[in-house]
């Protein structure tokens, strides 16, 4: 017996110019907030970008997006809505409000559902909110989606800091580009991630100061695009590492 | 009309699997098509139907359907998917993505949602036969 979805994943991504995994071992350090403030910047210069919600079991871009309650289309597959000028998709379509209590198995066959049946089209970039830790979504993506990169999220904690070394050191083994690391939630008192980073080799893509303005900007996309967490994206975005291809 | 997009991987993955066997021809593809995933052969079978390319011009498509087992890991109940015991919104949902299943059905017995898809989840290739 053979499972013949998997056969046609690299088809329906092959039209996407960049795919950036926004990931870190950690729970808790704003992967969400990057990864939809990310894909919201290069939208708003021009580009076709799509956000795509891999944290099955607690998703949050669809509330960081301020969703309406709208739905994929189905032609030929899944199409998936347009929210705030994204393509975006999200488990939260067919589950709503109400947990998913999905073991490793469950996650590794929903997420090869919908990578082979979403029909992303052409697009420059699809930005991917990863689960954290490096557990089956890790796993399956970089097993089947080949042009795949990562962008990881620390913040100034060692504890954090400890989970991307791991998660780097993964990456690294299994030759996957990483586009470079950030670290969110600065804190006032230097901890040395820049150092850190670099001694990883790897790029340090700039910090992002707490921003507690960033809380009351959740589901307002002008309020959310004007916090410094945005700004400083812009500027990463600005230093051509995210560049079309 | 989901049933496309699986029937698109269908035909891949076969031509794939004959390209590897050097077949010249596909005289038969056997599929099964899980319970729970709740696919209507009638649009998956004319999918097939609008993507045979020659590889596939003689070629009969099989469609089996598999029951659908669920077993609770808690209290170890094994029982079948009904899909008279859901409304249509969650039947629908359960077909895009069978495993928001746990979302939305119960152990009959414990009501625990962590069980396990023992078989019918989705769509699988079977057998492929043809000629060299």
């Amino acid at each position: 017996m053979v499972d013949p979805r998997t056969s046609v994943i690299h088809e329906r991504l092959a039209k996407i110019g960049r795919i950036v995994a926004v990931s870190s071992g950690k729970g808790g350090v704003g992967k969400s907030m990057v990864a939809t403030i990310l894909a919201l910047t290069l939208a708003r210069q021009g580009c076709k970008v799509g956000l795509f919600d891999l944290d099955f079991t607690s998703p949050s871009t669809h509330i960081i997006l301020g969703a309406p309650n709208v739905k994929p289309k189905e032609e030929k597959g899944i199409i998936p809505a347009t929210v705030n000028g994204l393509e975006y998709m999200s488990l939260i379509y067919f589950v709503g409000d109400n947990p998913a209590p999905l073991r490793g198995a469950d996650i590794s066959n929903a997420l090869i559902e919908l990578l082979s049946v979403t029909q992303w089209g052409k697009m420059d970039f699809l930005v991917i909110d990863m689960p954290p830790g490096i557990g089956d979504a890790i796993l399956d993506l970089v097993r089947l989606v080949k042009q795949i990169e990562f962008l990881i999220v620390t913040t100034s904690s060692l504890l954090a800091f400890q989970t991307v070394r791991k998660q780097v050191a993964l990456l690294c083994e299994l030759n996957i580009p990483i586009i470079g690391v950030v670290e969110n939630m600065k804190m006032n008192k230097a901890y040395g991630i820049q150092e850190k980073t670099e001694k990883l080799g790897l790029k340090y893509l700039g910090a992002i100061s707490f921003d507690e303005q960033a809380e009351s900007a959740i589901g307002d996309m002008e309020k959310l695009l004007s916090t410094s967490i945005s700004k400083k994206i812009g500027q990463i975005v600005q230093t051509k590492v995210l560049a079309k291809k | 009309m989901h049933e496309w997009a699986l029937a698109e991987a269908i035909i891949t993955s076969a031509r794939q699997i004959a390209e590897k066997e050097k077949l010249k021809e596909v005289s038969e593809v056997t599929i099964k098509v899980g319970e729970l995933q709740q696919v209507e052969p009638k649009i998956l079978r004319f999918a097939l139907s609008q993507m045979k390319t020659d590889l596939f011009k003689h070629a009969k498509f099989r469609i089996l359907k598999a029951k659908s087992t669920l077993k609770c890991r808690v209290c170890g109940a094994a029982w079948k998917f009904n899909t008279k015991k859901i409304d249509i919104a969650t039947a629908e949902a359960i077909h895009f993505v069978p495993e928001v299943a746990h979302t939305y059905i119960k152990c009959p017995k414990c009501g625990s949602p962590d069980f396990e898809i023992v078989s019918g989840r989705g769509v699988w290739l079977e057998d492929l036969k043809g000629a060299k």
